[in-house]
């Protein structure tokens, strides 16, 4: 058997179980129905109100959808690497023979899977709640939304990994891109429109994924009128590849270094340290 | 010995991390099919021995070859070779019992050979460590002990030439001790299994080791089998006896020679007569100390 297809193989296995024990995790699953709650309740409240013509949970949805992808890439990858680190996962995947590459390729898998589920799930009902989406989605808007996660993914989750490899807990994965997050979002137009903020703001917004992710899913699932709403009156689709691309390359550039370096350390010694930590904290 | 009956051979290892030195100079080999049982007291360099050996941390100095290759080196090949049981793990909660190591077996098939089938059947296995009725549980809801020999059996599942072993039995009762001191035995048995494990039970080196080294201060102040290192070191056997309603203890060097001439001066009124070798308790006693001493001032780890 060809080795390198086995170890492709046998990480997506291990993304397959993990994915299915993501779902089954009650602890998971409390946090998806609280997230997603929220954002289903925001635009319950907002399926009223109408900016010229157009439903405010309209022009809501899919920026919470493009957050949603830079969540998943930068938030569910630090934590999940963060504590598979602590808790030793990580090094039984090192005693394994091709263990840390199938673990690698098991973590692309989960993320792409999980993000899936969670955009179809904040999707789904948004259908019946957000006035004028069911007229106007189309295959096309899908298209969109599929390339959109792919590089989204990309320009997030190794920053995800990066923070993930160089946290001392998971706690601290976990805290140290959920703060990032929250900051990008209020700046970046997923709930406030960007056009309301100072001009230095929305520079700062303009450097991020957070905004080009939810500027590109705008552009997909809100009517062609809708661009007039953004910063340059267009939906500046070329531009979000770019930027998009841009952090993807730097990312992916850094972080065979940062994995190396990671990898090297993981020993038992390092894992019964991070367990006194661990025990000390008391959690 | 022939040279590819060596497993592990080790050269001059040091380890310093900074000023301060960890292995000072370690020399050892081990045959195969040999249970090596490491002892020292804490900081004495132990698990930094075995963390070498098994490739997850580089060394200082010295030659160091695990099964014919520098660990700093070694590839999958090479770890598909060896199993790693470790203090303390506690990851894959949330997976069943059966089904992690059903799923850790498949990387091993790849390298499976005839002579060596590669891996073992994971119900065979879950039966050997006695986990056979906790197969469909969650790892996080086994107990202590038996998340143990869960670690064991993942140890094992790639049928390993070589299988490390760092302190598997702490936290296990009695009961599930002997039980994981028979499945050692039949290892090195019927596999063919070199074993090289830690422990602070004495009493678990001299039921499992073939041969025993101590570790103290970075470097090996005692080598050899359980009965061997006794008589090096302690030297004196204690004979004790009832006679009349008393109770006599003399310690001497020929323990036979002093109790033959015990029964033979009293034909009657001798009874509960006890001969006790010197233990390994009081050989790692008595060595360790001897080797503590010096070392001025004391360092920590």
């Amino acid at each position: 058997m060809n080795r390198t297809l086995n170890t492709l193989q046998l990480g997506i296995e291990r993304g397959w179980m993990e994915f299915k024990l993501v779902l089954k995790d009650p602890q998971s699953i409390v946090w998806i129905v609280i997230m997603f709650g929220i954002f289903l309740t925001v635009l319950w409240f907002q399926r009223g109100t109408e900016i010229n013509g157009i439903s405010l949970a309209l022009l809501t949805l899919p920026s919470l959808l493009g957050m949603q992808i830079a969540s998943s890439g930068f938030n569910d990858v630090a934590s999940v690497l963060a504590a598979d680190r602590e808790d030793g996962t990580l090094f039984r995947a090192k005693a394994t023979p091709r263990g840390m590459s199938a673990y690698f390729i098991a973590r692309i898998v989960v993320i792409l899977l999980t993000s899936i589920v969670y955009l179809t799930i904040i999707l789904i009902p948004s259908l019946l709640i957000v006035p004028g989406l069911s007229e106007t989605i189309s295959v096309g808007d899908f298209f969109t939304l599929a390339w959109l996660l792919m590089l989204g993914l990309l320009a997030t989750a190794p920053f995800g990994a990066i923070i993930g490899s160089i946290v001392k807990s998971s706690g601290a994965g976990w805290g140290l891109t959920l703060l990032p997050l929250i900051v990008l979002t209020a700046i970046s137009g997923i709930f406030y429109p960007i056009t309301a903020l100072a001009g230095w703001v929305q520079a700062i917004a303009q450097v991020f994924p957070v905004y080009w992710l939810g500027l590109g899913v705008r552009s997909a699932f809100n009517p062609e009128v809708a661009a007039a709403f953004e910063l340059t009156g267009s939906w500046r689709t070329a531009e979000t590849v770019l930027v998009l691309l841009a952090w993807a390359i730097v990312g992916l550039l850094i972080v065979p270094k940062v994995l190396r370096k990671m990898a090297r350390h993981t020993s038992g010694s390092e894992m019964q340290a991070a367990r006194e930590r661990m025990i000390q904290r008391g959690y | 010995m022939p040279k590819d009956d060596i497993v592990v051979e080790v050269k001059n290892l040091q380890m310093r991390y900074g000023n301060n030195t960890v292995l000072d100079g370690v020399d050892f080999a081990i045959k195969k099919g040999e249970i090596l049982v490491l002892l020292g007291p804490n900081g004495a360099g132990k698990t930094t021995t075995i963390e070498v050996l098994e490739g997850f941390r580089g060394r200082s100095g010295g030659k160091v070859k695990v099964l014919g290759v520098d660990p700093d080196v070694g590839d999958e090949e090479w770890r598909s070779r060896i199993g790693v049981v470790l203090q303390s793990w506690r990851d894959h909660s949330k997976w069943e019992v059966r089904a992690l190591l059903n799923h850790l077996g498949k990387y091993y098939v790849a390298y499976s050979t005839a002579q060596r089938k590669r891996p073992f059947d994971a119900d065979e296995l879950l039966d050997k460590v006695g986990l056979t009725a906790h197969a469909g549980k969650k790892i996080g809801q086994l107990s202590g002990g038996q998340r143990r020999r869960l670690d064991v059996a993942i140890g094992l599942v790639g049928n390993p030439e070589l299988l490390f072993l760092d302190e598997p039995t702490v936290g296990f009762d009695p009961k599930a001790r002997r039980e994981f001191h028979d499945i050692i035995h039949k290892l090195s048995d019927l596999e063919d299994t070199t074993i090289l494990l830690t422990t602070h039970d004495l009493d678990e080196a001299e039921k499992l080791s073939d041969r025993i080294i101590i570790l103290a201060g970075g470097k090996i102040v005692a080598n050899g089998s359980a009965d061997a290192l006794a008589r090096e070191v302690a030297g004196k056997t204690e004979v004790i006896w009832i006679q009349n309603g008393k109770r006599h203890v003399h310690s001497t060097a020929d323990a036979a020679g002093y109790t033959r001439k015990l029964l033979t001066q009293y034909e009657s009124g001798i009874s509960n007569l006890e001969i006790h070798p010197a233990s390994l308790e009081d050989t790692y006693m008595a060595v360790v100390q001897k080797h503590e001493e010096p070392t001025t001032p004391k360092e920590e780890k």
